[in-house]
């Protein structure tokens, strides 16, 4: 145990391949130890079907994560993620009152995704304006919309076959959301760490101006970003509303903020240039089993934001703490 | 001791901490309510409790969302299915989101009813509504009746005149007129829950009708405007502002003279109800299906429609001698 705290050095001196191993042992550590805890703490945990109902309280806010890790690996950010599930959630209420069936429904959903997504991208690399200031703004934009269509009223009635993407099971304890969640994992990895569009997303995030000198397509590549962070909220936007089986404005609030804990948690640098896709797959079930495990003791879900906030300041504080302390 | 020593140890002891020993043969009941932290809400609680209390051997889990979304509330029914509660009494934020984990709640045998905000039939056993428009309806003429012994003029002050819930207590209000001799309703006025237009229709009201002896405003904004109204034109004493409004809100208007009382459902009540028939259900003392009486101790019992829907009282009555009381609760 103690060979492994050589291997939390300062992040900013040593190699990447390094620190990133040893961030994702930490957290890897860390959902060990709340594995465990949250067995001795409550009689219900270890069952396979609780486990699989846990997945539920993450999956959605990880596929988003996946493509929001890319997007603040390259310097910059997406807070309308949440309101995009809400404009695509109400598109897709509005179509099944038109009667359109599952197919067209799920063509909706991605395609107002990818329609906001390039709305975003548009304005930060075309403009050139701050993406934080953007989506701020596009976060008021697009879940307005939703209220002005919907107010006080719901969408329901959607097809019995548009129930299998948040409540079907693939086979057994494997829900459709966990095992898209699990494939989602492994495109991304390799997007990222694989392919010279991965490099490219490092290369932005680290110096933008080298980038460009590099021949990298910078404005291009962030386009892409907000393209795909746009295309993933109109997938967890499909899924939720599948599992929900209704629409209402208010769908997803404050999932934004949920999405940017889950990166950061799992390690990606919020200044950009750093992360890695396993640390986000890690921090989101340390999340999800950390609020699953809470709520089976019946915590109240503020002392739970509590407790997921000092957690994420914890693993973030604690290394720096570690190095800080050892030199003197 | 390495970092990660340190993080597993204080995850550890916090997890132990709030962990808590549940007892097997004890009847655990969850009330899951629309956000934590809402007086209405916690007081209902403070009824469960002493639901519980009365039926013994009960435990009351409280729970609920930090907001009130549905999301919320699925993720806080999933935990509570997993842990293999007897019973949930929700109030929902949302009555078709929550239907796919409340019918797999059900699936698992655990008794599932909703509470002052319903949930869709295909989701739970049974609904309790905190009254029924016939109640409603006779407690507002009620209400302004009891202080006119003479009998004389009184007008409504209501929402929007689409207001499904508001037409349907106007409505039933008029049909027990008959009961109250004396009692003449001039005008039923529309002030579109806004403040300003409420506080307007009421100064008409007592322009056009001198002889106005109360105004009924089934309407929590209605009743406040009018209140606001009556005062300011120095009638306290003549007319008596009366209707459906919040203890919180209308604390000023009971101390002040401009209302004698007033109603709604009491959120002590409710959480009382609920429990105590949640309690009937899942020890099997009682069945859930159209036609059926199930008892809420206290209260009195319930007698369930084609719908499983069932109405559980009068709306209680605040004056001068509980609004002390309640003012501070919602």
């Amino acid at each position: 145990m103690n060979s492994t705290s050589h291997f939390v050095p300062d992040r900013l001196q040593s190699p990447l391949a390094r620190r990133l191993k040893s961030w994702e042992t930490l957290l890897l550590g860390v959902a060990v130890a709340i594995f465990i805890a949250n067995s001795f703490a409550s009689p219900y945990f270890l069952n396979a079907w609780n486990l699989s109902d846990a997945t539920f309280n993450f999956t959605e806010k990880a596929m988003i994560a996946f493509a929001m890790a890319l997007l603040i690996i390259s310097g910059e950010i997406d807070l309308s993620v949440a309101s995009i599930i809400a404009l695509a959630s109400t598109a897709m209420g509005a179509a099944v009152q038109l009667g359109v069936g599952t197919p067209g429904l799920v063509a909706i959903g991605l395609g107002v995704g990818l329609a906001a997504g390039a709305f975003n991208g548009f304005l930060v690399t075309r403009l050139g304006l701050p993406s934080i200031v953007v989506t701020i703004g596009t976060m008021s934009l697009f879940r307005g919309i939703a209220f002005i269509v919907l107010g006080d009223q719901a969408y329901r009635g959607y097809p019995e076959s548009f129930a299998y993407f948040g409540q079907g099971y693939v086979w057994w304890v494997l829900s459709f959301e966990l095992v898209l969640f699990a494939v989602l994992a492994v495109i991304y990895g390799i997007v990222l760490h694989k392919t010279n569009f991965g490099r490219a997303i490092y290369a932005i995030g680290n110096n933008p101006t080298g980038a460009v000198f590099s021949g990298i397509r910078v404005q291009r590549v962030k386009f892409t970003l907000f393209l795909l962070t746009g295309l993933m909220s109109g997938i967890a936007a499909i899924c939720l509303t599948s599992r929900l089986g209704s629409t209402r404005p208010s769908i997803a609030v404050g999932w934004e903020l949920e999405v940017v804990t889950m990166v950061v948690l799992g390690g990606v640098s919020i200044l950009g240039g750093s992360g890695s896709i396993p640390g986000v797959v890690i921090a989101a079930f340390v999340m999800g089993l950390v609020t699953f495990g809470l709520g089976l003791l019946n915590v109240p879900g503020i002392v739970m934001s509590i407790f997921i906030g000092a957690m994420l300041i914890a693993v973030i504080a604690l290394p720096r703490l570690w190095t800080m302390w050892r030199r003197h | 001791m390495s970092v990660k020593k340190k993080i597993m140890s204080t995850v550890a002891v916090m997890a132990a901490m709030t962990a808590t020993a549940a007892h097997a043969d004890e009847m655990r009941v969850a009330l899951v309510v629309k956000a934590l932290g809402i007086g209405f809400f916690e007081a209902a609680a403070k009824g469960a409790e002493e639901a519980a209390a009365e039926l013994g051997n009960t435990e009351i889990i409280y729970t609920g969302p930090t907001d009130t979304t549905a999301e919320g509330q699925i993720e806080v029914i999933n935990a509570l299915i997993a842990q293999g509660v007897n019973a949930i009494a929700v109030s929902a934020n949302d009555a078709d989101a929550l239907v796919p984990a409340l019918k797999k709640a059900m699936d698992r045998g655990i008794t599932v009813i909703s509470w002052d905000s319903g949930v869709a039939p295909d989701g739970r056993m049974m609904h309790l509504n905190p009254s029924s428009t016939e109640l409603i309806g006779n407690t507002i003429i009620k209400l302004a009746a009891d202080h006119m012994p003479d009998g004389g003029d009184v007008a409504i002050l209501s929402a929007t005149a689409t207001a499904t819930n508001q037409n349907a207590w106007i409505e039933a209000a008029k049909a027990v007129l008959p009961n109250y001799p004396g009692i003449n309703l001039v005008a039923t006025v529309y002030g579109d829950d806004l403040s300003d237009k409420s506080y307007r229709e009421a100064e008409g009201l007592m322009a056009t009708y001198p002889d106005l002896k109360a105004i009924i405003a089934p309407t929590t904004v209605g009743i406040l405007a009018a209140c606001q109204a009556v005062t300011d034109a120095g009638k306290i004493g003549q007319v008596n502002v009366t209707g459906l409004g919040l203890p919180s809100e209308m604390a000023g208007c009971v101390e002040s003279g401009a209302t004698e009382s007033f109603a709604i459902w009491n959120p002590i009540d409710l959480g009382y109800a609920a429990t105590y028939i949640a309690h009937e259900l899942a020890s099997g003392n009682a069945k859930a299906e159209p036609g059926a009486s199930i008892s809420m101790g206290r209260i009195g019992s319930v007698t369930l429609d084609d719908t499983n829907t069932g109405a559980m009282s009068d709306p209680f009555t605040y004056d001068a001698s509980n609004i002390e009381q309640f003012k501070s609760i919602f």
